[in-house]
């Protein structure tokens, strides 16, 4: 198991590097340069010597192998440089203030989809064509379809300026710093509360269906009609039985959305004005701040293939059969 | 029977309690209004920024959000005022020597950095070292090539010597003086954006302080009690940053922001309810930015002149900024804002006729119409492709309008619009286009010389439709080099009398700037320089504090 571990990792490091040129190559293929930016393009103010100076400074002159040789080698040194943008700021040091908000975010809403999907799930594929199984359908459809941004101007319009119960937007007060422990914490909920309504109602509806689908399909096997003509009770047969199959592929998808924690959700982060990763993801983009990008990617990309490992190794601890050809092989 | 009494006597103590709720506050608006509006100091006000800051040292950033909150918290030697007139800020009066070679600044004695440091005549020496270092990140060095030497003569005396007069001189000491004590070692070697001034812990001369940032959240700034110019009214300015727009909007409607500049949409119907009204105050005055028409003038049907004055008499501007603005605009005659001291409001005007429209254009050989009534010269029908940047909803509109009324003429124009970025790049730049609405930002300073000589055509400069005239060339040289207003207004003026004859391109209109700031602040006086130029002596009276702080 351990050594199927670190081959997996090392397996992961040219993984890593190809990803990285190939994504370097097509921002640079990106029309339009750091620079224009940095000299507020179209004020009279900007100057051809002015953007001349800029590139040289951060080596846009340079061919591209070898900007993206500079790029690499000091990366090896975990250097991951620092920003275009005029705060010139380490590129880890800007990740490292947004990782947090939008992990918590993230995770909380991670949770609370896993917990009310996987019942959602069972509890329409076990009753079938049933009242609540045609009302979780109409909810899912209306999860699917419903924008982002919509849902959230709704909620906001009503919790924030009608109700007044919950903030607009941002993530603390303007007094937090006067409240006591708690109080902050209780702060920084009720900021989060709209956000997570929103991303999880988003990703219920999808997870939810999953879970369905994935139960339909284990009841109809034959070892649950075995299990049910052993007498066994029907919450055994499905609680435990059914349910450790069906989770299955679930396991897969929630491997899968990993990377999802720390990307963020620009929609989401940008509306309700919390400064998380998508956010300054895509502020970069459209800045063309090419080293935060890049810190960005990495960092994503990495977790990407930490979280598929860890997904594989879940899997062999939800499904005892992996286990056993692991061994044997 | 018994429960809906209840529930009818509860709503009456509800209305009650609501009724006695507006009393309150109605009393305490009149003693208000009965002489309790006196300055006072205290209050936050929270304002929100649509983009994120990028640094906190003014002189190295372009972004109007960085701009904001530095401007607040560094000063420059002179200031524009509300009329725009060029005052004294840090400096207490100046001479320039008859051939404007030579410019003395005698600076305020009084004044000090936010460190307790004392500002002096080294500083003002520094910050011109620090723009002209060729290390330095700056996009505003181009202000100080003329200059020859910058020396201090008194620990409160500074003489700029320059090598050629330069009509921007005095304008360009507005520069954010920076602090040598800090930043020396920083400049020297090249790395200014490394210092911790740009980013934790910012030193200015300004009325306000650096007290706390949270990237991508907020910003907040205090009052500076030893201000030179006394300590301002308002303790705390929050800056929010908020990237969506109808978040702002409804930050506002909510309170929980103080000011918000509004759409003309926002401005003119969803915010026309009497709550709103009576939490804030409108104000209008028009921006430093007009939009236009433009042409790539090495198009041969483009470079004839009568083409292009046949455009702006079919062209109706005043149907563009009821359309487009909602009328929140004012019509654009040149490049020059009405109101400024450069501005010539006597030059050639087109009447929206299309009769003229059809006969100038008749005369550059556009006479036969085809089958489909479309302009045809040479064998070749008059169709156009008209660029503008994606995502800028009044720039879409304006070309929709501009579409509509060429077809009157029967011309075919074909609207596309392109990513910001890569229309700068691919278009613009490469001049691969036919014709483009687009806007202009304005300076305070008359001088459009990179916007309008024949030598700006390089792809990263800014002529980009190629305009080449030899006298307009001429009067932006002279324009650029004298420091005499008298002198310089007379160029200007002419120079405004060539581009309305010749159209280089069809100047459309300048767009009002639409804020709206908390009616519970006092002392905002609108001018031609809007209504953020004396932020310093804004206040809110005490009874009507919302916020307790400092």
């Amino acid at each position: 198991m351990l050594a199927y571990a670190l081959r997996r990792l090392l397996l992961a490091i040219p993984l890593l590097i190809g990803i990285t040129f190939i994504s370097f190559l097509v921002i640079h293929l990106a029309p339009g340069e750091p620079v224009e930016l940095a000299t507020g393009d179209l004020g009279i103010q900007s100057s051809a010597q002015a953007k001349q100076m800029l590139r040289e400074l951060y080596g846009l002159d340079r061919p591209l192998h070898e900007q993206y040789w500079n790029w690499l080698t000091r990366l090896a040194r975990l250097d991951f440089g620092r920003s275009f943008a005029p705060d010139g700021r380490p590129v880890l040091q800007k990740i490292g203030e947004r990782l947090p908000v939008t992990l918590v975010l993230n995770i909380i809403e991670m949770l609370i989809i896993v917990a009310l999907a996987v019942p959602i799930g069972v509890f329409s594929a076990t009753r079938q064509y049933s009242l609540f199984d045609k009302i979780t359908t109409v909810f899912v459809f209306v999860g699917f379809a419903t924008p982002d941004f919509w849902l959230a101007l709704l909620l906001m319009i009503l919790f924030g300026a009608q109700l007044g119960w919950l903030p607009i937007s941002g993530l603390r007060s303007l007094n937090w710093e006067y409240l006591s422990f708690w109080r902050q914490q209780l702060d920084l909920l009720s900021h989060l509360v709209l956000p997570i309504l929103v991303a999880t109602f988003g990703g219920l509806a999808g997870f939810s269906r999953y879970m369905r689908q994935s139960m339909l399909e284990v009841v109809r096997q034959e070892y649950i009609q075995a299990a049910r003509a052993k007498g066994l009770a029907e919450r055994v047969v499905i609680g435990k039985h059914a349910l450790r199959n069906a989770m299955l592929p679930i396991v897969t998808i929630l491997g899968l959305s990993l990377p999802g924690l720390i990307g963020g959700s620009v929609i989401v982060e940008s509306i309700f004005a919390i400064p998380g990763m998508g956010q300054l993801m895509v502020q970069a983009v459209f800045e063309r701040d090419y080293p935060v990008i890049m810190g960005n990617l990495v960092v994503v990309s990495t977790l990407t293939l930490v979280a598929n490992l860890i997904a594989d190794l879940a899997y062999s601890v939800v499904d005892p059969r992996i286990r056993v050809s692991g061994r044997r092989r | 029977m018994k429960a809906a009494a209840t529930a009818l006597t509860a709503l009456g103590l509800l209305l009650v309690l609501a009724g006695c709720g507006r009393n309150v506050e109605s009393a305490r608006e009149e003693t208000v209004a009965r002489g309790a509006d006196r300055p006072a100091y205290g209050d936050t006000f929270i304002e929100a920024l649509l983009g994120n800051v990028s640094s906190l040292i003014p002189n190295i950033v372009s972004d109007s959000a960085s701009f904001d909150v530095a401007g607040l918290m560094y000063s420059g030697l002179v200031m524009r005022d509300g009329n725009l007139n060029i005052v004294g800020e840090l400096a207490e009066g100046w001479t320039f020597s008859r051939d404007c070679l030579t410019l003395t600044f005698r600076l305020k004695e009084n004044v000090t950095w936010h460190d307790g440091h004392p500002f002096t005549a080294d500083d003002v020496v520094f910050t011109y070292e620090t723009m002209i270092n060729p290390k330095t990140p700056t996009s505003y060095r181009e202000d100080f090539y003329a200059v020859e030497s910058v020396t201090t003569v008194d620990p409160h005396t500074v003489r700029v010597r320059y090598k050629r007069p330069y009509a921007k001189a005095l304008q360009s000491w507005g520069v954010w003086m920076l602090p040598r004590h800090l930043l020396e070692r920083y400049v020297r070697e090249g790395r200014i954006r490394e210092a911790p001034q740009n980013w934790r812990a910012p030193i200015g001369t300004g009325p306000y302080r650096f007290h706390e940032l949270r990237a991508g959240e907020k910003i907040v700034l205090v009052a500076n009690p030893d201000y030179f110019d006394g300590r301002p009214h308002i303790s705390r300015v929050v800056f929010r940053i908020i990237p969506s727009q109808a978040t702002i909007f409804l930050e506002l409607k909510a309170k929980g922001i103080d000011a918000a500049g509004l759409t003309a949409l926002q401005f003119k119907r969803q915010t026309d309810y009497p709550a709103f009204r009576k939490a804030y105050n409108k104000f209008r005055y028009p921006a430093n930015a007009y939009t236009y028409l433009g042409f790539n003038l090495k198009d041969p049907r483009f470079a004839d002149r009568r083409v292009r004055q046949a455009f702006a008499h079919a062209i109706n501007k005043w149907e563009l900024i009821d359309g487009v603005l909602l009328g929140f605009g004012r019509e654009a005659t040149g490049p020059y804002k009405p109101g400024t001291w450069a501005y010539n409001g006597k030059v050639k005007r087109y009447a929206h006729d299309y009769e003229e429209a059809q006969k100038l254009l008749a005369a550059a050989g556009w006479r036969q119409r085809n089958a489909q009534g479309i302009l045809v010269k040479d064998g070749r029908p008059f169709t156009f492709e008209l660029l503008t940047n994606q995502g800028n909803e009044e720039r879409k509109k304006v070309a929709e309008i501009v579409q509509a009324s060429l077809k009157q003429l029967g011309v075919v124009v074909e609207i596309r619009t392109i990513e910001w970025a890569a229309f700068l790049k691919e278009y613009i730049k490469k001049r691969r286009f036919e014709a483009i609405i687009l806007g202009w930002g304005i300076g305070q300073d008359p001088d459009q010389y990179e916007i309008w000589h024949s030598s700006k055509t390089g792809p990263d400069d800014l002529n980009h439709t190629s305009y080449a005239n030899p006298e307009v060339d001429d009067l932006l040289e002279r324009g650029r080099a004298s420091c005499l207003q008298e002198e310089r207004v007379k160029h200007y003026h002419r120079l405004q009398e060539v581009l309305a004859e010749e159209q280089p391109i069809v100047f459309l209109y300048f767009r009002d700037a639409l804020p709206v700031v908390s009616s519970r602040v006092r002392g905002i006086v609108p001018a031609p320089n809007g209504i953020r130029y004396n932020f310093p002596t804004w206040y809110v009276p005490k009874g009507l504090h919302r916020y307790t702080a400092g």
